[in-house]
């Protein structure tokens, strides 16, 4: 399937400021792939992934999204077909209740009601937050946030998935919820993250960021046990490919 | 938390004592907004040295704090807040205004001070309803009522991310005051160079925060109009709230119900 691929060909960007962040990114994702990117701070990762909904346009080099290149004439369509988490719930959630915040992207999207009720009690019961839904988003924990800005994208139903550190600031039990949830997730789906655990359980295929290039790029298991590479990208092995403390280290 | 941090949510988040259990609470938003409107209109037709007439007007907040449930002490404590504008206004007016209007007992009253009471009593009156208002209703339910009504989307729009983003602010303030503070022991405020450079950096962030909001609406799809779900249903009883509080204001604006009642009480007693 040629649809949903998200494609960068590499893509330059700068910010106005000056600071490069990105210096010639190439890679393709086809449909039906699960990617974790990851890379040290500042390694521009976020940067990245605002490309692909358009907010930042490349300085140069093409982004490309499901059928459509990312240009500033087709982003409805790109931002139709894309759900996009920020590092930050406090800025995805900007409505009254959950209820209504989860129900903003569908409304946008013209649905008639029922369909809207549909899929916000769908959203929000996949995350788990049903009993949050007439509740204001600055009254909540910041994993209740976390849950209710994941569903706030979920009932758009979009085909690829994009989240930015949507591990940080969850207890132990919420992060289990959270990865077996993007288990459950059929489609594209992309990770930044520095929470290799999470790629390994997560994401068939790794990309590593560094200084704004692709530092490597391939099948999880292959480039989190590479040590050398990991080192030079400020990263360790995900805790379970470490070797035992006491029993010395993995054959 | 810090005292900022309170005062500037208990401001920001008056509406959580909104609820639909009480008898206020399921009146129509759009019944009481145009209820208030009325109330205010009311309030501000009083000439400027009337003060008695305008008493009876109290009995609509009274009712709905009896009504609505709503705690009066945090209600005070919030027109405490706002008060000093309305003595900045009114402060002058004894010193100014010194038509003599009478005897009350030993007392000259001048027109200075009555209507320096009387502004301070319109003041009370009005920001009580206001909030009430809020209080009774929430706050998304009355932008809501403003949008049926007619107002301009982008005024609701706008209405509605002050009251959700006062708090973010409130917290980003108070977050840069904590960290002057713990890295400052010996001074209680910070100088004027310095408080330039704070001030600056909330300024900043504050833009910044602003521009990603921005960025995750438009990624759901926002073009500039925000659909708030609300259902609004107009019972009887909504229009008779609105019948008789209106006749009420009209009877209290028309009639001078403190002295009819002052008359008919020492009628009774004489
Ligand atoms: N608004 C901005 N203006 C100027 N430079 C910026 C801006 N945002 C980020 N940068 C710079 O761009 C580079 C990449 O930043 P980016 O936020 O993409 O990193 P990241 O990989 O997401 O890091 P982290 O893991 O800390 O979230 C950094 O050097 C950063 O300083
Ligand atoms: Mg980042």
């Amino acid at each position: 399937m040629s649809h949903h691929l998200v494609a960068f060909e590499d893509v330059t960007f700068a910010y106005p400021d000056g600071t490069a962040a990105l210096r010639g990114v190439s890679f393709r994702i086809h449909h039906g792939e699960s990617v974790g990117l990851v890379g040290a701070n500042g390694a521009g990762k976020s940067t990245l992934l605002l490309h692909l909904p358009g907010i930042l346009l490349p300085s140069s080099g093409h982004v490309r999204v499901g059928d459509w290149p990312v240009t500033a004439k087709t982003l409805p369509q790109v931002r139709r077909s894309l759900g996009m988490v920020f590092q930050d719930p406090d800025d995805q959630l900007f409505m009254p209740t959950v209820g209504d915040d989860v129900a903003f992207g569908p409304l946008n999207l013209g649905l008639p009601s029922d369909e809207v009720e549909a899929r916000v009690a769908g959203a929000l019961e996949r995350v788990g937050a049903t009993h949050l839904r007439q509740r204001p988003p600055y009254k909540l924990s910041g994993g209740e946030k976390r849950a209710a800005a994941i569903a706030s994208v979920l009932s758009m139903s979009p085909d690829i998935l994009v989240m930015d550190e949507p591990s940080a600031n969850l207890d132990p039990a919420s992060r289990r919820r959270l990865i077996a949830l993007l288990r459950s997730f059929e489609h594209t789906k992309i990770v930044a993250t520095h929470d290799l655990d999470l790629v390994q359980d997560v994401c068939t295929r790794t990309i590593v960021l560094r200084d704004g290039r692709v530092a490597a790029d391939g099948p999880t298991a292959e480039v989190l046990g590479d040590d050398a590479l990991l080192g030079g990208c400020h990263l360790e092995r995900p805790l379970r490919m470490q070797g035992c403390p006491r029993c010395g280290p993995r054959k | 938390m810090t005292r900022g941090h309170s005062l500037g949510t208990s401001v920001a988040h008056l509406d959580e004592y909104a609820s639909a259990e009480t008898p206020i609470g399921r009146i129509d938003p759009r019944a009481k907004l145009l209820t208030t409107i009325a109330f205010l209109v009311a309030v501000a037709s009083f000439g400027r040295y009337q003060v008695l007439s305008l008493v009876p007007l109290a009995l609509y907040p009274i009712a709905l704090i009896a009504l609505g449930d709503v705690p009066s002490g945090s209600l005070l404590w919030r027109l405490l807040l706002v008060s000093p504008f309305a003595l900045l206004i009114g402060a002058f007016n004894p010193l100014l205004d010194h038509t003599p209007l009478g005897t009350f007992g030993p007392v000259h009253v001048t027109g200075g001070w009555a209507s320096f009471a009387s502004i301070m009593l319109r003041f009370v009156l009005s920001v009580s309803a206001a909030l009430l208002l809020v209080a009774t209703t929430g706050f998304d339910a009355v932008c809501a009522a403003l949008a049926r009504l007619g107002v301009p989307r982008i005024l609701v729009v706008q209405l509605l991310f002050m009251h959700r983003y006062l708090f973010v602010l409130v917290e980003e303030v108070s977050r840069t005051s904590r960290a002057f503070a713990l890295r400052s022991p010996d001074r209680s405020r910070p100088s004027m160079r310095v408080a330039g450079t704070l001030l600056g950096q909330i300024l900043l962030r504050t833009l910044e925060r602003a521009q990603r909001v921005h960025s995750a609406m438009i990624c759901r799809g926002f073009d500039g109009e925000v659909r708030l779900r609300r259902e609004l249903r107009w019972r009887a009883a909504d229009t008779a709230f609105v019948a008789c509080w209106s006749a009420f204001f009209l009877l209290v604006r028309s009639h001078d119900l403190t002295r009819w009642l002052g008359t008919a009480i020492s009628g009774a007693i004489g």
